[in-house]
């Protein structure tokens, strides 16, 4: 499932499993994912910060489409409302993490398509290994369209039409270095102890910072006009400096 | 005119004419453009995809500006009406091809101006050839401003400020390479045969996909929301998955 763990400022959301888990994006998982953002968000102070990992294999290889097969009971229409139900459901996570009043680092430690793409593209920097796994918006391949909150949160992270294309019309496959080219991600290293380390030498560096949660989070939203309205958030001024 | 070919999975949707004709786009161009797509459209299966070529040494250089001179019988405001009656048919175009249900090419295999330019834009992938032909958005010189269409497929597909302010505000004509720097085409290649070549192995790799037409169609209207909303297209949910 998911845990959680405090180093320092830094705030360890871990998708758990054995190297074969591909932590799809189940009800039961969302839940879990949520519940740690909540627990993250109430013990925000200035200089926090999370960062998100997987074990294994995978970050995450999207919604949970067998589970919503076998819990359908044979039935397909049951089973295409039951990923709607995710795709409401996922929707918390990403506003979860879009409003979270510190900085967000994913550490893309295996593959990540679809909404585990999302994923990972929710946080407010993407960094990934270069060694293995590839991101994968999987959608034309399988034959469904995207929510509008996918396809705004991509045209939100991601400026170049073409990669847009590419990534939503083409379903490439993408590794992290060509990932770096097309904008989809920040940085690729050489491992998965690689990226870990990238990723909390970088927390490291934000958090002396000592951001106000509160002001960070609404200058992240005011970033993705589209998006928050999709997402049903709002933004407010604040002014906390002593001025 | 234009003719329509199926051969294998491809259309091929050419211009035709001898080796001058500017492929102007007026009334009589325009509807028979619009019947290919609707014959293209009907036979859609998986796997099947459209590549636009044009004989000769234009692709087109926009609408037919001295048809509605002549057929105005010398009244200019009357030729003007013309023109932007040119401009809304041809809008039908664009959203015909940003609505068709299988990947568009456009092989630039010569000058592209003004509503040729965008015709050749309202496809996914465009590749030219880069020992001929320009493209060239003309309006600025010619004295007229753009359609909304024009400048929402031109943002819609074309990301950088100052690449859209020297295509639009400096009417700068740009040969193949610098195309390719600019992000106004995907690719440049040695000749017009070599452009179609490329077409082809594009169109063949896109083929094996074997997209559903339908969610394609409605995966790249997301991609253009701006666009969409001035062609008065919408896009709606379909999943064809079998979960």
């Amino acid at each position: 499932m998911c845990t959680l763990e405090k180093r320092g400022k830094i705030f360890f959301l871990t998708l758990t499993g054995d190297g074969a888990d591909e932590h799809r994006l189940n009800p039961t998982l969302i839940a879990s994912i949520r519940s740690t953002l909540s627990e993250v968000k109430s013990q925000s102070t200035r200089g926090t910060v999370l960062i998100t990992v997987a074990e294994g294999k995978f970050f995450s290889n999207g919604f949970d489409l067998a589970w919503a097969k076998s819990a359908s009971g044979g039935s397909p229409s049951e089973a295409v409302n039951l990923l709607r139900h995710m795709v409401r459901l996922f929707k918390d996570v990403v506003a979860d993490l879009i409003s979270l009043p510190m900085p967000t680092i994913a550490a893309v430690t295996g593959h990540a398509a679809a909404a585990g793409l999302l994923l990972a593209m929710s946080h407010d920097y993407v960094m990934m290994r270069r060694d293995r796994g590839f991101l994968y918006m999987s959608e034309v391949d399988m034959g469904m369209t995207l929510a509008d909150y996918f396809t705004a949160m991509i045209r939100s992270k991601v400026a170049k039409p073409d990669a847009r294309r590419d990534v939503l019309l083409r379903g490439v496959k993408v590794k992290a270095d060509e990932a770096v080219v097309k904008g989809l991600i920040d940085s690729a290293h050489d491992s998965v102890e690689k990226v870990v380390e990238a990723a909390v030498r970088l927390g490291e560096e934000l958090s002396k910072r000592k951001w106000d949660g509160e002001v960070y989070a609404e200058i992240r939203k005011a970033l993705y006009p589209e998006l928050i309205g999709v997402l049903g958030l709002t933004t407010k001024p604040l002014v906390k400096g002593r001025l | 005119m234009c003719t329509l070919e199926k051969r294998g999975n491809i259309f091929f949707l050419t211009l035709t004419g001898d080796g001058a004709d500017e492929h102007r786009l007026n009334p009589t161009l325009i509807a028979s453009i619009r019947t290919a797509l609707a014959e293209a459209k009907s036979q859609s299966t998986r796997g099947t995809v459209l590549i636009t070529v044009a004989d000769g040494k234009f692709f087109s250089n926009g609408f037919d500006l001295s048809w509605a001179k002549s057929a105005a019988c010398g009244s200019p405001s009357e030729a003007v009406n013309l023109l932007r009656h040119m401009v809304d048919l041809f809008k039908d175009v664009v959203a015909d091809l940003i609505s068709l249900p299988m990947p568009t090419i456009a092989a630039v295999t010569g000058h592209a101006a003004a509503a040729g330019l965008m015709l050749a834009m309202s496809h996914d992938y465009v590749l030219m050839r880069r020992d001929r032909g320009i493209l060239y958005m003309s309006e600025v010189d010619i004295g007229m401003t753009l359609p909304d269409y024009f400048t929402a497929l031109v943002r819609s597909k074309v990301a950088r400020p100052e690449v859209r302010r020297d295509v639009l505000l400096r009417g700068v004509r740009v040969k193949a390479e610098e195309a390719v720097a600019k992000g106004l085409v995907d690719s440049a290649h040695d000749s017009g045969e070599k452009a179609v070549e490329a077409a082809v192995r594009l169109g063949d790799e896109f083929a094996k996909r074997k997209w559903d037409g339908e969610v394609y169609a409605e995966i790249r209207k997301a991609l253009y929301p701006e666009l969409i909303g001035l062609l008065g297209l919408a896009t709606r949910s379909v999943v064809k998955a079998r979960l």
